[in-house]
């Protein structure tokens, strides 16, 4: 069972449903509050969406100097898995643990509506149980949700094909070369802009993002029977 | 020490859409203002701060910056420092 640290800042609002939609993929999910330094030997952080101290300066950029932000910092230095969903991916850009910022959606309107991503890369721990190319209605609920990075940072990362979901049919925020998600280099902290965790169920409208937990648990599973195996055995494949 | 009195602009970079500066164009052209041919929002944040001399006042307050006022990816910033009192 993965266990799964959902981290809780002072207005972060979609942590419960994080939480349950983690759950509901099998894993072992629990609340860390931001002022804690201790992850509890998560296999995965996500940091969920809301409104960070009412995103006040920037969206996020005072929820990275929080307190666990230190822990989730060594946890991806450690190769560790973290998913940061719309606030989530704000404070990761600010923490500097994903390039980029995000800005002010180009209409200026807080967007809350579905939208469309096709899904880039599936070489990631939130995405390889779909398909390449799948495209995925999801929820959008942001103000600040236009993706930027200047030319050349945008060329890397379409090189390294580091942009995990983009936008099709429209593009709702104006956010550069239509991305909705990217992933560090490593590939291991990715963050997306629309809300995965508020479509995991047909009651919810569509069940496109409960692959995103699905894929976490599944990748722990498989790693840990990798493991065994290895123990037992040394001559099957790894 | 004594107290100086930062003043922090911090301006979305030239290079990036500006939506917030956009609006505001469309809405001085719509009131006759046509002579304004760029708006541009930024923010403009004061700060108290105790330091020995003005030069000290001026580092603290770039380290602030650098550190939290303004994001490096998205904005730039210009400090002014007013003689401490």
């Amino acid at each position: 069972m993965t266990r799964v640290a959902v981290i809780v800042f002072p207005g972060s609002n979609c942590d419960a449903d994080t939480l349950a939609a983690a759950r509901e993929a099998g894993a072992e999910a629990y609340f860390v509050w931001h002022r804690d330094t201790d992850l509890q030997q998560a296999d995965v952080a996500i940091l969920p969406g809301g409104f960070s101290y009412g995103d006040y300066l920037r969206s996020g950029a005072i929820a990275r100097f929080s307190p666990v932000m230190a822990a989730v910092a060594n946890h991806a230095r450690a190769g560790g898995a973290v998913l940061g969903i719309c606030n989530g991916f704000q404070i990761l850009c600010e923490a500097g643990l994903l390039p980029g910022g995000l800005m002010r959606n180009a209409q200026l309107r807080f967007l809350s509506r579905p939208a469309w991503v096709r899904v880039e890369r599936t070489d990631t721990p939130f995405t390889h149980l779909y398909e390449p190319g799948e495209v995925l209605e999801l929820p959008i609920a942001h103000g600040d949700g236009r993706y930027v990075a200047d030319d050349r940072a945008a060329a890397e990362l379409e090189a390294s094909g580091r942009v995990v979901w983009r936008y099709v049919r429209d593009n709702p925020n104006g956010s550069t070369n239509d991305i909705a998600g990217v992933c560090n280099a490593g590939r291991n902290v990715v963050g997306i802009m629309p809300h995965p965790e508020r479509r995991t169920a047909p009651v919810l409208g569509g069940q496109d993002g409960a692959r995103v937990f699905h894929s976490m648990e599944a990748r722990h599973a498989t790693q840990h029977a990798v493991d065994v195996r290895a123990v037992g055995d040394r001559h099957l494949r790894v | 020490m004594s107290a100086f009195r930062v003043e922090v602009r911090v301006m979305p970079r030239a290079a990036l859409l500006d939506p917030q500066g956009q609006a505001d164009e469309h809405a001085l052209h719509a009131l006759g203002f046509g002579e304004v041919a760029r708006v541009r929002v930024g923010k403009h944040l004061v700060l108290e701060v105790k330091a020995a001399d003005r030069d000290e006042a001026l580092a603290r307050a770039r380290a602030m910056c650098d550190r939290l006022l303004a994001n490096p990816v998205t904005e730039d910033y210009d400090l002014a420092v007013e003689t401490g009192r």
